[in-house]
């Protein structure tokens, strides 16, 4: 495949999609989990609140989507940018 | 058959797999011993790394630890998975591109420094022998629990095994012991649960059991469990906590040190390629979420069984008598983590919370006291007992507590002789050395490790239970902000890298050191260890975080004011960060 891009761009892309991540990262753990706790609490979930759902299921599940979306993002822009292994 | 019997059997036929796994297994190659030949498919490795990062104190202690602690303790849920996500985007793909075989050989040529090296060989050998003293005293109470043999004999069985995979496998042999110790694992985790789920509520899976009604009561299962436990005066299962900024810092300073943690790290160079390690990342926490998403059921399920078990007719009624008590406590009490001590004299059991505001309470109904400790680790392992369950789910719980002290085990190992015989050996003092020399020095690294892992878990030092906060500490503090500003910056140099793991990994040991004794020799804490004591109210367990973020402003400052990396380093990271041309690892 043809270089379209410049690797700065590349590894540009990379960060963007790493801090992204890592907010969403951060709002369902620390946000939802617990700092935001206190403000979730008038939504309810099966006999407790939103945010003891967050802290001992949600963010776990948010997790895992988080790897694989970045994986495949990733991936992508491997091939995009023509530095993937062949 | 006798329980004793089925024991055997579950423990026997998984250890003969594993044997059996390790003469097929066997390495022929460094590259084979330290990576298992870097071609192991990214699910397999998935597997591998799941079962390598969940120890007995996933297995047997987590769930006790939120039983007991409630909302409070899902601090641990989040930051023992929320660690993968920082390995997969900050770590692994680069790591595997660079492509050598060891944590501090990629420190050592990132900073062009065997001053670099030793440190983080030290970093790691410090943080891994703590891990592997807990691996191995777990294997050794599962043994005298289930196989009725002393806690020694157990360990050194246990080390036989360990040292047949390990010592003729290397990295190839751990792998596919690891794959099949995670299905041992997580079946016999899982089983139980799947029960206790079905015996509470309507719900099969225990996940959504959690969030779902009591059948028996009809309201929702932790509403139920809120209102039994403050009958008793318990803080309520579901109830916030007020120093929310230890919780932050304590599953912030555990997402960093399970990213940092070696043992962890070295099973990402495994995978043929860099994509890879990012999807092996991601089935590694499809694997352990498996398990930690089921941990939380068990723990509130666990609670409300040992709640009813001890007031059959419900916390405003009568306690149970002392002589009408199921025999799974009869045989727990023989181990010593489940006490009764008959305060007040009546023959019953009264299990309640000693906290003062209830003291009046307990008065009134002529209670003189808690008269019931029951020790954390027992939870799951009596899980199968107390829901009455069948003989052989109780067989299979002895065998998957095994497997997830083994496996951790053997990771550990890996880690800490490949430091020894590729770092120290064949990087620092014989660079000269053969394949055929480096192999034998790694088999024999091996061995030894083994041998004095063995050796610290029959006479674990006194500070045993503390060490794995030191363990996380260190990896958080030292060995994760090294690598990570070796990926992302190629302005930090190796003084600016020296400065700040010595740094980080002196002012979270001094922390640790001041609140818990120095060297952890008891009566030399500076201070008592209490909440009131702790700065900003940061407990020592949290300190890793703050560990990596003066880690990270030393080696910036340093670096700063010293020359920038000569341009062969800048290149190198330069092409860690583009994946094209990473091929296996390198044979060097």
């Amino acid at each position: 495949m043809v270089t379209k891009h410049s690797p700065q761009e590349y590894w540009q892309a990379n960060l963007r999609l790493i801090i992204g991540s890592l907010i969403v990262w951060a709002l369902v753990s620390y946000g939802g989990g617990i700092l935001f706790r206190p403000l979730l609490s008038g939504i309810t979930v099966g006999g407790t609140d939103l945010g003891f759902w967050f802290a001992q299921q949600g963010s776990i599940i948010t997790f895992i989507i988080l790897i694989f979306f970045y994986s495949w993002r990733m991936n992508k822009l491997d091939k995009e940018f023509g530095v993937d292994e062949e | 058959m006798s329980q004793f019997a089925i024991n055997l059997i579950f423990v026997g036929g998984s250890f003969a797999l594993y044997i059996a796994i390790a003469i097929w297994a066997r390495a022929g190659s460094t590259k084979e011993f330290y990576v298992a030949g870097g071609g192991v498919h990214p699910v397999m490795n998935g597997m591998a790394t799941a079962a390598d990062w969940m120890s007995a104190a996933s297995f047997i202690s987590m769930a006790g630890l939120i039983s007991l602690g409630g909302y409070a303790n899902s601090t641990y849920l989040m930051g023992w998975t929320g660690g993968y996500v920082l390995l997969a985007m900050l770590l692994a793909p680069y790591l595997r591109k660079f492509g050598k075989f060891t944590v501090p050989d990629f420190i050592g040529d990132r900073f062009y420094s065997t001053g670099a090296r030793l440190v983080a060989v030290a970093c790691l050998i410090i943080a891994s022998v703590t891990y592997v003293i807990g691996q191995m005293t777990g294997a050794g109470v599962a043994f005298s629990r289930f196989l009725e043999v002393s806690s020694d004999m157990g360990l050194i069985i246990a080390a036989v095994i360990v040292f047949m995979y390990a010592v003729l496998g290397g990295m190839k042999g751990i792998t596919y012991t690891q794959v099949a110790q995670y299905v041992v694992l997580i079946v016999a985790y899982t089983i139980p649960a799947v029960f206790i789920s079905l015996q509470l509520t309507d719900s099969f899976l225990p996940p959504l059991g959690l969030f779902s009604e009591h059948t028996e009561s009809g309201v929702p299962l932790l509403q139920k469990l809120d209102e039994v436990v403050r009958e008793l005066g318990f803080v309520d299962y579901t109830a916030d906590v007020d120093n929310k900024l230890n919780m932050v810092l304590f599953t912030l300073s555990l997402m960093i040190g399970t990213a940092g943690l070696p043992h962890v790290i070295i099973r990402f160079f495994t995978v043929p390629k860099v994509a890879d390690a990012r999807w092996s990342a991601g089935w590694a926490l499809v694997f352990i979420a498996l398990l930690y998403l089921t941990a939380p059921a068990v723990a509130a399920m666990a609670r409300l069984n040992l709640m009813n078990t001890i007031f059959p007719e419900g916390p405003k009624a009568e306690a149970i008598e002392y002589s009408a008590r199921p025999d799974w406590i009869k045989n727990w009490e023989k181990t010593g983590l489940i006490k009764h001590n008959d305060l007040n004299g009546d023959g019953r059991i009264q299990f309640y919370s000693d906290a003062p505001a209830f003291a009046e309470k307990a008065a009134e109904r002529g209670w003189k006291g808690n008269e019931l400790t029951v020790n954390n680790d027992i939870l799951v392992l009596a899980n199968p007992e107390i829901a009455n369950l069948p003989g052989w789910v109780v067989g299979l719980i002895a065998a998957g507590g095994l497997a997830a002290a083994l496996s951790t085990a053997a990771g550990l190992l890996l880690a800490i002789s490949s430091a020894i015989s590729h770092d120290l050996i064949k990087g620092t003092i014989n660079p000269q050395i053969s394949e055929k020399g480096e192999l034998r020095a790694a088999r024999i690294s091996m061995a030894v490790a083994i041998v004095v892992a063995t050796y610290l878990g029959m006479n674990p030092p006194g500070f045993a239970a503390q060490t794995v906060a030191l363990a996380f500490g260190i990896a958080a503090a030292s060995i994760f902000p090294a690598l990570m500003m070796g990926i992302f910056s190629k302005r930090v140099n190796s003084h600016g890298a020296i400065a700040g793991m010595l740094a980080g990994l002196t002012s979270t040991c001094v922390y640790i050191f001041i609140f818990l004794g120095w060297f952890f020799i008891p009566g030399t804490a500076s201070f008592e260890n209490v909440p009131a004591n702790w700065f900003f109210g940061i407990s020592p367990l949290s300190f890793g975080a703050i560990g990596a973020l003066i880690n990270f402003v030393v080696a910036f400052a340093v670096s700063s004011v010293t020359a920038a990396p000569p341009k062969a380093i800048q290149d190198l990271v330069e092409s860690v960060r583009f994946p094209r041309g990473a091929g296996t690892a390198i044979d060097h």
